[in-house]
Formats: structure tokens, sequence, C-alpha cells
């Protein structure tokens, strides 16, 4: 499969970009693309070499191998110029705790050149911390130092955002405020790099999402395509399950059937349920149900980063798209087999 | 975020990069680093050692009679008041200083990379580069504000004590009150040549450690290992070289002629010291993954 030219200054680009520490490999050959204007969720378990590849992308840890460039910028050739119109944190936002919350940002300001100091109030007003500005950041809650982190990049006024897990430890009220402010970012028009394993955070903001495992891509491409490509999956109940499921396996059509709970569970494309369904009739075995399901991201994230990596394979975006952004790999192998007790 | 106001509209990113602008430089980086130890106590403390010592040194003088300690200008600690700083440079070379150089420049980098606010000053638009400056700045500002608040206050509390009259030389000969001052301001600035080799240690023990309790006490550990060596028998030919000795250059100032030889020596010596730390530390904080925090 083909990829259409990648453009050099596209906000996010990671070519074969390694990190190893001893004999760990954090991060193993990655390529990431992000596109202007989209919300790309970076999801995988902890541990999976996220916050890594953030901070390389930042230019605070240098790979052992590979790329990163941001918007063209490599942050290892250009240094701080490479960061320009960039702006977010990995991990908890730091901040100086015997400094309030104003001085922080003036400081931060000050180190962006001092044009964005005028940005202060606007930026606490965004982030609805003006009335705490003036107290000491060591008082705030984590909540608060969140925001903080928010809004100390917004002074950048970025055309990117990186933010690192943003919703981690806030209570469920931070959260939904983090996400909003989160959707707002990109309604604005900013580019938005999501690491989370918030995966219904991921399902609700992002359009293309990337996940990672052991410190490798399995999955590059947009949310529908990760469902499309890992098939469709029934639910069927018939007047005799065990004859069924019989015909079933003996379908090369049907990828897969297995007996779960008051019926049966399978896989397969529309063309095989269709021809499954007269299979059946032929056989005088009544359909009292045949329900499609659609994977839920959660199902996805499991099958991709569970598992020995021998299972199927999931296309990232058929058609050359930007699926796996590597083009002699338009298809990426995902995890281990779907897990029993989940719709297929 | 949830306050029924709701939050206010954000700004709409620029759909074009900015044109290049300036980045921030040393001096910018450097009047934040002042504003940040302006705000801890460590910087206090030093500051407070400093203040102390002197007090302490003249309350001692005022409770014993007899003559002053046997150190170089002790003897004329109670004829005049000038004399007094002068003692405390001799006293305050073994540890005194070191400390207090330590205090800071020993956390200046070790902190932020503890605290994780490293990440949050480099992810802005200064190079490393000029952060590293900056901080080695900053450092020896505090070491040389240090000494020269010792410096006012042992002249403040020696001339209470003993009264501003002309001081005696090393030669025997006396300057008056005037040329005592500028004798030791000049002083105070020799005495910063070996100030800066340890205060350079400590930056260089503050970047590769990361550990602040670990820079500071292996600051003073190398300061005190490196006086164990300088009266251990057999190693008098190392004296030279070894930087305790470059704590006494300055009394080649307080000498008639003055006697720039130990001064030249000591500038040499100290940059032995001082130049290998600064580049190594130096590299290590260009090169360094910011994993923490």
């Amino acid at each position: 499969m083909r990829l259409p030219p990648q453009d050099p200054d596209a906000p996010v680009r990671a070519q074969e970009l390694s990190k190893r520490y001893g004999d760990v490999q954090a991060v193993d050959s990655i390529d990431l693309r992000v596109e202007p204007s989209d919300v790309y969720g970076f999801l995988g378990p902890n541990g999976a070499g996220k916050t890594t590849a953030l901070r390389m992308l930042l230019g605070l840890i240098r790979p052992t191998a590979g790329s990163a460039t941001l918007f063209g910028r490599d942050p290892l050739i250009h240094g701080a110029r490479a960061l320009e119109g960039v702006a977010g944190f990995v991990e908890a936002p730091r901040f100086y705790p015997y400094l309030t919350g104003r001085k922080n940002l003036e400081l931060v300001a000050a180190l962006d050149g001092g044009g964005s100091a005028e940005r202060i109030d606007s930026a606490l007003d965004v982030v609805e911390l003006r009335d705490r500005a003036r107290h000491k950041v060591g008082g705030y809650s984590h909540g608060m130092k969140q925001r903080l982190g928010i809004a100390g990049a917004l002074l950048r006024n970025p055309r990117l955002m990186l933010l690192d897990e943003p919703a981690t430890g806030l209570d469920p009220a931070g959260m939904r405020d983090m996400r909003q402010l989160i959707r707002r970012l990109a309604e604005a028009g900013m580019t938005v790099l999501l690491s989370s394993h918030q995966l219904a955070e991921v399902e609700e903001l992002c359009n293309r999402v990337g996940i990672i495992r052991s410190g490798r891509i399995v999955f590059e491409g947009s949310l529908q395509d990760l469902r499309a490509g890992s098939g469709t999956g029934y639910r069927l109940r018939t007047t005799d399950d065990a004859r069924a499921l019989a015909i079933c396996q003996s379908r090369p059509d049907v990828e897969e059937a297995h007996a779960a709970g008051d019926g049966l569970r399978l896989r397969a494309g529309t063309q095989a349920a269709a021809a499954l369904s007269i299979a059946l009739a032929q056989a005088d075995i009544g359909i009292t149900a045949l329900i499609p399901e659609t994977a839920t991201l959660e199902d996805l994230f499991f099958r991709l980063t569970e598992g020995d990596g021998a299972g199927p394979t999931l296309t990232g975006e058929p058609g050359g798209g930007p699926g796996a952004g590597d083009q002699d790999r338009g298809e990426v192998p995902v995890g281990g087999p779907p897990r029993q007790e989940q719709p297929v | 975020m949830s306050a029924a106001a709701g939050p206010a509209a954000l700004p709409r990113p620029a759909q074009v990069p900015a044109p290049p602008r300036r980045l921030p430089g040393t001096w910018t980086v450097y009047r934040w680093e002042v504003r940040k130890l302006r705000s801890q106590k460590r910087a206090y403390l030093g500051l407070g050692i400093a203040i102390l010592i002197p007090l302490l040194f003249v309350l001692a003088l005022t409770l014993r009679h007899g003559p002053g300690p046997d150190v170089a200008f002790g003897h004329y600690v109670r004829q005049s008041g000038l004399a007094i700083p002068l003692v405390l440079l001799i006293f305050g070379s073994v540890w005194l200083f070191p400390l207090i150089s330590a205090l800071v420049a020993g956390d200046i980098v070790a902190s932020e990379d503890h605290n994780g606010t490293l990440k949050t000053i480099l992810t802005r638009s200064v190079d490393r580069g000029r952060i590293f400056g900056a901080k080695a700045l900053v450092a020896a500002s505090y070491t040389f504000l240090a000494l020269l608040v010792m410096g006012l206050v042992g002249v403040a509390a020696g001339g209470l004590k003993s009264g501003l009259h002309p001081l005696t030389t090393l030669s025997g000969s006396r300057v008056s009150v005037g040329r005592g001052f500028v004798l030791m301001g000049a002083a105070a600035l020799v005495y910063m040549i070996p100030m800066l080799a340890v205060t350079s240690i400590a930056l260089m023990l503050s970047t590769v450690t990361r550990n602040s309790a670990a820079s500071i006490v292996g600051t003073l550990m190398i300061s005190l290992v490196l006086q164990l060596i300088t009266i251990l028998p057999g190693l008098g030919g190392a004296r030279p070289y070894l930087l305790p000795e470059q704590f006494n250059a300055w009394q080649g100032l307080l000498r008639i002629p003055i006697d720039w030889g130990p001064i030249g020596h000591a500038a040499w010596v100290c940059a032995l010291y001082a130049v290998p730390s600064l580049v190594a530390a130096y590299l290590v904080f260009l090169r360094r993954d910011v994993a923490g925090g």
C-alpha cells in the first residue's frame, strides 16, 4: 500500500524514533504523524512508552535513533526554535511551589520572550484560576496545577498542544472540565496531541489515534478505520445453536465463531453473514436474532495492547491514508485474539 | 473550570508560524533565577550564616580578653575593626564559604531536576546553554553577595568593637582607613577566585548527581579532603596546587609592595579546578535526558 506524500512540516512527525535505556527498549522505532487540526489520541498502557515518546518530541530526551520534528523542526537541531508554536506538558505540569501562580506564569512568559506576558490574565480566565493567581502554587490542588499547566501552555498561543494524560488525578468534575477545555482548544483550531489511557476521553475527543504497546506503534489511523479494520462482529441466536455453530465453523468465510452466553458470537464480513443466514435456513435452522456488534474502543485497545502480538491485523487507513505512517507497512499487526466474552 | 459565568474565550491560534523572534537571552533568565532565589529559604540561610558569624566572632572577642587569634591579622583585631573581616576570610575558607556557596550552587540545578521544573523551563523558548549560563552566574553572584555581606557586617561589628583605625599590613606598615577599605575590597575580589572554583565544583555536582544534598555535602567533603591533604606529611609538594592554599592569595595585597605572585598563581590553579568542572557540568546539562518529574 502506498501512502500519499507526507508533509514535512506536519505539526508532529516522528520517524523510526527509538529510545533505549540499557537493556530496556522504551520506544522502538515508532512512526507518528499528526496532521494540522487533528485531535490525536496517543494511547497505550502504563509503561508502553507514551511519555518517553512525548519527551523526545519536546527535546527533553535524546532519541537513541530516528528523528522527531515539530512543524518540520527537530528540537535536537533547532533547540528552542523547534518549540515555536508548540506548548504543553509531559506527565504533571510542574511549577515553582514557592512562587504564586501568576509569578510562575510571568516566569514562563519571560522565558518565552516576554511577549506572552500580556496574555496572562486571559489565560488565567480560560482556566478559571484568576482568583487564586495570587496564591503560592505549593498550596494548589492537583487539578489547579493541571489547569495552571494549561494556562502556561496557552501563553505561547500555540498551534500545537501536547498534553500528557491531562485528566490524571482529577475528580470527575475536573475530568469533565478538562475534556471541555480540550474540545474548545480543538474548536479554536489548535492541533492537539493527547496522550491518555482514558479511553472514553479519547473516543470522545480524538479523530485519530496512535496505539503504542511495549514501545511499538501497533495502530495509527482514524478511529473509524480502527473499528473497520477490526472486522464486524455478530451475535447470533437460532433455534438450534449447536448445529448452527457447526455450520459457522465449517464455513471458510466466517472468521471465528464460538458459543457465548445465550447464543453464538461470530466474526464475519457482511456478505459472509448474508450467506450464512441462507445456509442456516437451508439447514432448517431458524434465525431468531442476528445482531451486528461494533467493537468499542476499549475492546480494540485491549486486543491491540494485550496478548502476544500474533493475532490478526488491523488496517490503518485503507486506500493509502495515513494509517500506519510507514509506506512499507500498510497493515499493522495487532495484539492477541479477541477475548472470549467480548463482542467479536 | 465550572464556574457559572463560564470560562473566557480561547484565543484562536495563529494559522501560520509567527515570524522568528529573538529568543530570551541569558540576562532574562538570570533575572528570573535571582527572583526564584529570593523566594527560597536556603538563600537566606546562607546569608544568615554570613551575618551571624562576624557577630559571633566579635561577641567572642568582647567576652574574651587577651590577644586575638594566632593567624594573619589576628593580633590586630583589637586595634582596628578593619582586621576583623580579614581574619574571617582566613577562618571562612575551611568550611564556611564552601558551605554557603554550595547551599545555592549545589542546589540550583539538582532541585529543578528533583522538582520537575527543569522540563517546565526547557520547553519554553530558551536554549539550554543560556539557562545553564544564567544558573552559573547566579551561583557566582550569590557567593559574592555572601562574601560582601560578611565583609560589611564584619566591618560594622568590628568598627563598633575596635573602631575604624588604620590597618597594619603584613609588612608591618600601617595604611589609612580609606586605603584599608580599598585593600579589603580587592582582597574580597581575589578571595572570589578560589570561591568561584568551589562554586563550579558544586554546580558540577548539582548537575551530575541531580541531588541537592549530595551536591552540598559533596562540595564540603571535597573542600575538607583538600584541606586534609595540605596538612598530610609527605605531600608538601602538592600544596601549592591545592585549592585551600589559594584562599590565602589575597594576603599578597596586604603587603607593601603588593605581592602579585600568589594572586597570579591562584588564578591559574583555580582555573584548573573550575574550568573542567564548568565544562563537564555544561556538557552534561546540554545533553542530559530530562526524564524525571
